[in-house]
């Protein structure tokens, strides 16, 4: 047994611990919030946890070898997997995730406790006590130094916090089965630990390899809010939280509407429509799968049929037999007047058999923040859709993203409606959870927006608001931008630099 | 399968049983039936089709087409699936320059002109143009934008790469003392001056050599495009080819690679508009065995499989747009005496498989794209069928290419065919794995085509040499089209040659009309 070798496996196991109590510390913190409290709780009781396992390390009386080893892949396993797990806590039961997060924390403190005092009897025979007291412990805080710097400058930016676990839980296991052969004189049967430190290898290794899918569901744990839904469809993950009186929807992360404000954005995209053809029988709903766009559309009573186009059946459904949902859409999911078609917008309206004519058309798609959503913002979309509109009268209104935050975004929505062939007026209103709010009304042929709009009974808007609508100030005006199209694609990456320069 | 889990699918395609008769010199049978006809073309790909297109705008429609397989379109046929159709090889034609009135007017009426522009250049439609995300690489575990794969290289490959472009951009521009392009497609419009046809001696791998243009990134990406466009590696390709690639896709020194037009079903969308044109007059099926020229009339006996019968179809003229390996074996006056170009005429053997998975694989970086390349992989990744309808979710079919760049082609050929289903199913998924793992969960279909000869290989020396001066030659009556005789398996080319081959019968038969060639 040479001693350099076991300082370095004391360097790697205090590397190893401190980074798995990191872990939790900032796992706790973007969770929960409140980091100063977050990082002092994970601390203290990983400490005391220690003190816990040092205590108990007096109890353990012959294989201390073996127990070492034994340790070492507990650790390795436990503190491992203990990143995915507190993120698949989070996202399975939110209340649970304090006993689950207080819970690893004292097993792994516990078990990391052990490990020093065990290293310590291992070697008394050895090494005269004065230099492997002077000398382990030297080691040890050596490896808390390392672990405090990798830890924020390497390990969290390039692996993030699930792999940096596992990867951490592989290194302890690794070191696991190399003292199997550096302590191999007092080792009873190293084929069984090694056999032992394999399975622990495999696990660790098949939770690496699927990382990938663990830091998707982990990225739940960044809501701000109480996570109170989630549901993985085939196209999306949902994600419903919720604050006090109100809640809030995300889509794949991105906010789509919080109840406090969503009215002001609905009312806004639906009713100047309505303002300027207050006849319109058949309305076009794409995208709006939640169903609130909906509500406003069946406020009035010369609406006789709504076709409302979703992508995801998991969605529509939702919007239809969740209590909040259906209450905050007034039940416009289950209205006889409304059908829903689960189906790509772009392959909808390329369909030969739908050739019935719109009045009006309400476009509500998420941001244009990948390719496949920036399909539905293109030339060839809206020339399909203008195609779909009464050609004296239709109308179609798009949510434009912000004119403010995405301005050249903004105003390439309203020239590639117009490169389609669309009469385009933008407007624009105050939603307070997503700031400044764009929509471009399009109709087949010229229109004014109407001096005088008859409107339902609305909370936002009433004739001269409706109109001030149409008046964008300065830092929202015009910029020059390409047309949009499914071969250039331009607006993902307008909507990207813009709100990169925004976060 | 490794999985264990059951793929369906099945080797398709490729009448090798019918078509072998010809190889293994069965006894012809006695013509049942008699037939007369002005022209008989011979092959129903590209150059045979464009020859039918040709004679159909010039108002003679008093022609038929033999077709072995059992559908129009030779290497740019097309297949369908409860998905969505797709390519069986060609799957896309770049914008053509203006000078291409046959290629524009051919994607006028398939819809994929919209208009023209101010300056009368056609307008193409948005969803016939590749949709981004056009193409991606996998490079070391990640998945990048665009073709080639930037991330960690040398300093001194970035440096090659920019001298690589910048050379071939002065291709590009360069014109002869008449004004011809040096590297122009259809390749008939390239100027023939020495100072850039003795650049068909050397071999690619030997002119990057010789220009210093060196690195192993460098050589990837143009043994990439060698691979893609005619089947070959660096060292089978003329250097005149490698160069035309690149340089005949930039209209002037200064523009952008030309854009890409394409379809689900890849070029098969071209291939139905022009079978459709043909009509009844397009016979599948029908094995041509024996064409003998005789006095002022070419007789052309064929077996129509679907009844079992041979015909004997005596024509005025022929246009023979069949394979130069397949010509030899059916014009009598060749079987007698092998002309000396058939020897130097050789073909790269492809494996291309349509995969129906059940959803989008899971990977790492960019986003799923069109093109979908693999750095360092033997195929050269794959297409996705759905891709430009904008079916973005769930069940999709990829395309799958392999060439098979062995230098002995023959060989290749043999062990293709000799591989069977299974093998071809665990080496496919084998090379996808690294960039998909789990790629097996979603396989629902697998259906692999074996092209025996997909291409011909523009081997040094070949494009510029005498022999293949000689063998576009007429025999007679017979008048031959095909990318073979330009040495380069290119749409351009194919119609190029049926539109030549179709003009010089209207001119024997002086009819009025007014030419596609200039």
């Amino acid at each position: 047994m040479r001693s350099p070798a076991v300082y370095l496996t004391v360097l790697a196991i205090a590397t190893c611990g401190l980074v798995y109590e990191l872990v939790a510390g900032t796992l706790a913190s973007y969770v929960l919030g409140d980091s100063v409290t977050q990082f002092s709780t994970v601390i203290g009781a990983y400490l005391s946890a220690m003190g816990i396992g040092s205590w108990l390390s007096g109890y353990l009386q012959r294989g201390i070898a073996s127990r070492f080893v034994q340790i070492e892949f507990a650790v390795a396993v436990i503190g491992g997997l203990s990143a995915p797990a507190l993120f698949l806590a989070f996202g399975a039961a939110p209340d649970l995730f304090r006993l689950v997060l207080y819970s690893l924390v004292l097993v792994i403190g516990t078990l990391v406790g052990l490990e020093i005092p065990l290293v310590l009897r291992l070697l008394k025979d050895v090494v005269e006590f004065k230099d492997l007291v002077a000398r382990v412990l030297a080691f040890d805080y050596l490896g808390a130094l390392f672990a405090s710097l990798l830890f924020p400058l390497v390990l969290v930016p390039e692996l993030g916090l699930v792999r940096t676990s596992v990867l951490l839980g592989l290194i302890n296991a690794g070191v696991g089965l190399w003292s199997t052969w550096l302590f191999r004189p007092l080792l009873g049967a190293p084929g069984l630990l090694r056999a032992q430190g394999a399975v622990a290898c495999a696990v660790l290794a098949t939770a690496f390899a699927y990382s990938d899918r663990l830091t998707e569901m982990a990225e739940e744990g960044l809501y701000a809010d109480p996570v109170v839904f989630t549901k993985s469809t085939r196209y999306q993950r949902i994600v419903m939280t919720r604050t006090g009186h109100h809640f809030q929807l995300f889509l794949n992360g991105q906010l789509q509407f919080s109840s406090a404000d969503e009215y002001r954005y609905h009312e806004a995209l639906v009713h100047p429509a309505f303002a300027v053809r207050p006849d319109a029988a058949r309305v076009l709903i794409l995208g709006g799968g939640d169903g609130l766009a909906a509500r406003e559309v069946l406020k009035h009573a010369s609406v006789r049929e709504v076709v409302m186009v979703d992508l995801d059946p998991e969605m529509t459904r939702l919007a239809k037999d969740n209590v909040m949902l259906r209450e905050l859409n007034a039940g416009a999911m289950s209205d006889p007047r409304l059908r829903v078609v689960n189906e790509d917008a772009l392959i909808w309206l390329q369909l030969p058999r739908e050739r019935s004519l719109f009045d009006l058309a309400f476009v509500d798609f998420p941001d244009p923040h990948n390719h496949s959503l920036g399909k539905l913002y293109t030339s060839h979309f809206y020339s399909l859709l203008r195609r779909r509109l009464d050609p004296a009268t239709g109308l179609a209104s798009v949510q434009s993203t912000s004119p403010l935050l995405a301005r050249r975004s903004f105003w390439c929505i309203n020239r590639t409606m117009e490169a389609a062939g669309f009469f385009v007026r933008p407007y624009h209103a105050l939603v307070p959870s997503f700031g400044e709010w764009g929509f471009a009304l399009g109709g087949v042929s010229p229109f004014e927006p109407p001096a005088e709009p008859a409107l339902p009974a609305l909370r936002s808007l009433d004739g001269p608001s409706l109109r001030a609508l149409f008046v964008l100030g300065p830092d929202m005006g015009p910029l020059p931008a390409e047309v949009n199209k499914l071969n250039n694609q331009v607006l993902v990456r307008y909507y990207e630099d813009e709100w990169r320069r925004w976060n | 399968m490794p999985s264990g889990r059951r793929v369906a699918g099945s080797i398709v395609g490729g009448a090798h049983a019918l078509g072998h008769r010809l190889r293994d010199a069965a006894p012809m049978p006695a013509p049942a039936r008699r037939e007369e006809i002005p022209v008989a073309i011979l092959g129903a790909g590209i150059a045979g089709l464009s020859a039918a297109w040709a004679f159909e705008r010039a108002g003679t429609s008093d022609f038929t087409v033999l077709e072995l397989e059992d559908g129009a379109g030779g290497t740019a046929r097309s297949g369908t699936g409860p998905v969505s159709p797709y390519p069986w090889a060609a799957h896309y034609v770049p914008v053509p320059p203006p000078h291409n009135r046959p290629l524009i007017a051919l994607l006028e009426e398939v819809g994929a002109v919209t208009g023209r522009d101010a300056a009368s250049a056609p307008l193409y439609a948005e969803d016939v143009l590749v949709r981004e995300p056009e193409e991606r690489v996998f490079f070391r575990g990640e998945w990048y934008e665009g073709l080639l794969p930037r991330a960690g290289i040398a300093r001194e490959d970035a440096a090659a790469l920019g001298r690589f472009e910048a050379r071939m951009r002065e291709f590009a521009g360069r014109r002869d003392a008449r004004g011809r392009r040096a590297f122009d497609l259809p390749r008939r419009r390239s100027s023939p001056d020495r100072e850039w046809a003795e650049l068909d001696r050397l071999s690619f791998a030997a002119w990057l050599e010789r220009e210093g243009l060196t690195g192993e990134r460098l050589r990837w990406f143009a043994e990439y495009g060698t691979r893609d466009d005619f089947g070959t590696t660096l060292e089978q390709t003329s250097a005149w080819a490698g160069i035309h690639y690149y340089a005949a896709r930039l209209a002037t020194a200064e523009s952008e690679s030309a854009d890409v037009l394409t379809w689900p079903e890849g070029n098969g969308r071209l291939v139905s508009h022009l079978a459709a044109l043909a009509g009844p007059r397009l016979r599948t099926r029908a094995l041509v065995l024996d064409v003998t020229p005789r006095d002022g009339v070419v007789d052309v006996t064929w077996l129509d499989a679907a009844r079992g019968e041979t015909v004997l179809t005596r024509a005025e003229h022929v246009v023979c747009a069949l394979p130069r390996f397949l010509a030899a074996r059916v014009l009598s006056p060749w079987r007698a005496q092998p002309p000396a170009f058939l020897k130097e005429t050789v073909y790269a053997p492809w494996m291309v498989a349509n995969l129906t998975l059940s959803d989008r694989p899971r990977g790492h970086g960019y986003p799923l794209a069109w093109d979908n390349v693999l750095y360092g992989s033997p195929s050269l990744g794959y297409v996705v069928a759905t891709h430009q309808a904008g079916r973005d979710h769930g069940a999709t079919v990829f395309t799958y290419y392999l060439p098979l760049c062995d230098d002995d082609p023959r060989r290749a050929r043999e062990e293709m065919l000799a591989t069977n289903w299974e093998t071809w199913v665990a080496r496919i998924v084998e090379d996808l794995r690294r960039a998909h793992p789990g790629l097996e969960a979603l396989l629902e279909r697998v259906d692999v085509y074996l092209w025996g000869h997909a291409m011909v290989r523009p081997h040094p020396g070949f494009l510029w040499g005498q022999a293949l001066a000689d063998s576009a030659r007429p025999l007679g009556r017979v008048h031959f089209a095909h990318t073979d005789l330009s040495g380069m398996a290119l749409f351009e080319e194919a119609q190029d040659h049926g539109l030549r081959a179709a003009e010089a019968i209207l001119r024997a038969r002086r009819a009025t009309f007014r030419s596609w060639l200039d």
